[in-house]
């Protein structure tokens, strides 16, 4: 009799822990779901990252590659890349050396190349709350209805971030001019 | 003596009965019946627009897109969708963004089926130094033409109607042919306007564009998507401006110079909507209005994103 109700104690404590722990995890993936949804507008569709045609997925050739984290100039592949971005930075600081698939914030969290606004938002806080509400950045679509959000780099080159000067269009006519 | 009187009255009669004929008859003259089709007396007794019935204005529509059909040689819808209840459009301009690219320009003149020569562009871009006293926008350039832009200390505005809520052309216009719709959008009929250019004189924006003769646009040019008040086919001898692309915002969509903006420095939406991008830079960024002093109380709003 004791010994049966020794045992049951155990087996109940054993599942109380292991119901908490799912229920701590529930909660933990599930406060980090709602937190990315509440940052976002409901309406929106974002275009879809600028990649250089065939260049993903990164694990296509960096699968099996060990991650040299040492800075240094690049070689082999990936040399026409310049980082004028951040002084003394280097890949690993927003590239995830584990999984090259995904990128990743400062607080270790693995995001999706498609999510990269996080990315950019980690510095850039203020720009990145004008581009939630629509003012910073190009909107097309309906303005009472599905807008269409660009990503950061959609215009600003990661690598190189700072807009490059274009060609305007002609000038009008001027009256003196006109037969 | 009565019979004498009954003559003298014959005789006077008779010069009236002439008079009346002979301007008849130079009327007749005068009234080309050999166009004398349906479609010309149709247009000659066009009411007012907003005097037209829904059915009136149906029957006109059809005759215009008939007559613009014959004229450009393909079908050209004219829209007449109304105002939508409880919106009031207003634009934003980033300024500490825009490149002078006159990517915009062009997109207009492709939607709203502008003249192409002679040339009417409704978006001025004007083009000042930075430092110097500019919002007189007297030492404004607007025939810059650097090979790429934006230039080392310069700054670019661009300027199209800005939609005031009091808008003094409207008050300028002798027939009444522009006014401003419930949306707030300031619009022209083309079938009513007599081309006096008094409201070109209102405008203290150079919003307002006449023109001096035909338009000149290839028929594979024209943007067959229209509407009434906005981009359908003009006159010659007609006043036209900007109107947010009437045809485009009304059915929700941005206008076109919003999405041809390769910096994203235009910004449209409705003021009476709290959640909406303008009314989030009205009450977070530095805005200013052209010429506020005049009291035209525009919609058009020029604001500064980078710092606060």
């Amino acid at each position: 009799m004791q010994y049966k109700g020794r045992g049951f104690t155990v087996v109940c404590a054993v599942v109380a822990t292991l119901a908490g722990f799912l229920m701590l995890l529930t909660f933990l993936s599930h406060s980090a779901e709602s937190e990315n949804e509440e940052e976002l507008p409901k309406k929106f569709f974002i275009a879809p990252p600028p990649f250089t045609p065939g260049i993903f997925p990164c694990s296509q050739c960096h699968q099996g590659m060990p991650a040299n984290r040492k800075p240094r100039k690049l070689e082999q592949m990936h040399q026409d890349i310049v980082l004028k971005h951040m002084p003394n930075g280097w890949c690993f600081d927003c590239h995830n050396p584990d999984d090259r698939d995904k990128l990743r914030l400062a607080n270790g969290r693995l995001i999706k190349f498609e999510e990269s606004y996080y990315l950019c938002g980690q510095c850039h806080g203020t720009v990145f709350r004008d581009w939630k509400v629509g003012l910073h950045g190009k909107r097309t679509g309906m303005w009472n209805g599905e807008k269409k959000y660009l990503l950061c780099v959609n215009c600003h080159w990661p690598h190189e971030p700072t807009f490059k000067p274009i060609q305007p269009l002609p000038p009008p006519v001027r009256p003196s001019d006109i037969k | 003596m009565k019979r004498e009187k009954k003559n003298r009255r014959e005789l006077s009669l008779g010069r009236r009965t002439f008079l009346k004929g002979a301007a008849l008859g130079l009327a007749a003259t005068a009234l080309p019946f050999n166009k004398a089709d349906a479609s010309f007396w149709e247009a000659f007794f066009q009411k007012r627009f907003h005097e037209m019935n829904d059915a009136e204005k149906k029957q006109v529509i059809e005759r215009l897109e008939r007559e613009a059909e014959q004229k450009y040689k393909k079908a050209i819808k004219i829209g007449n969708e109304k105002a939508i209840p409880g919106v009031l459009f207003g634009y934003g301009l980033d300024l500490s963004r825009c490149i002078g690219c006159r990517r915009c320009v062009y997109a207009c003149v492709e939607e709203n089926n502008q003249s192409k020569d002679p040339q009417i562009h409704w978006i001025t871009v004007l083009r000042f130094r930075k430092g110097e006293k500019w919002v007189d926008l007297e030492g404004s350039e607007k025939y810059y033409n650097p090979p790429m832009v934006p230039e080392k200390d310069y700054f670019y505005m661009p300027v199209q109607c800005q939609q005031c809520e009091n808008p003094p052309c409207v008050r300028a216009c002798p027939t009444q042919a522009t006014w401003k719709e419930p949306d707030g959008i300031v619009v022209v009929d083309y079938n009513w306007c007599i081309g006096c250019r008094y409201c070109m004189a209102a405008c203290p924006y150079g919003a307002r564009h006449f023109n001096w003769s035909e338009p000149g646009r290839k028929p594979e040019e024209i943007n067959p998507n229209t509407h009434y008040l906005g981009n359908r086919p003009r006159f010659r001898g007609v006043v036209e401006k900007c109107t947010f692309c009437i045809q485009r915002t009304r059915n929700g969509r941005y206008p076109a110079c919003v999405e041809a903006c390769p910096v994203g420095a235009r910004k449209f939406g409705n003021l009476l909507d709290p959640a909406s991008e303008m009314r989030y830079l009205i009450e977070h960024k530095r805005v200013f209005r052209l010429k506020e002093e005049l009291n035209t109380n525009p919609k058009f709003y020029y604001f500064f994103a980078y710092g606060r």
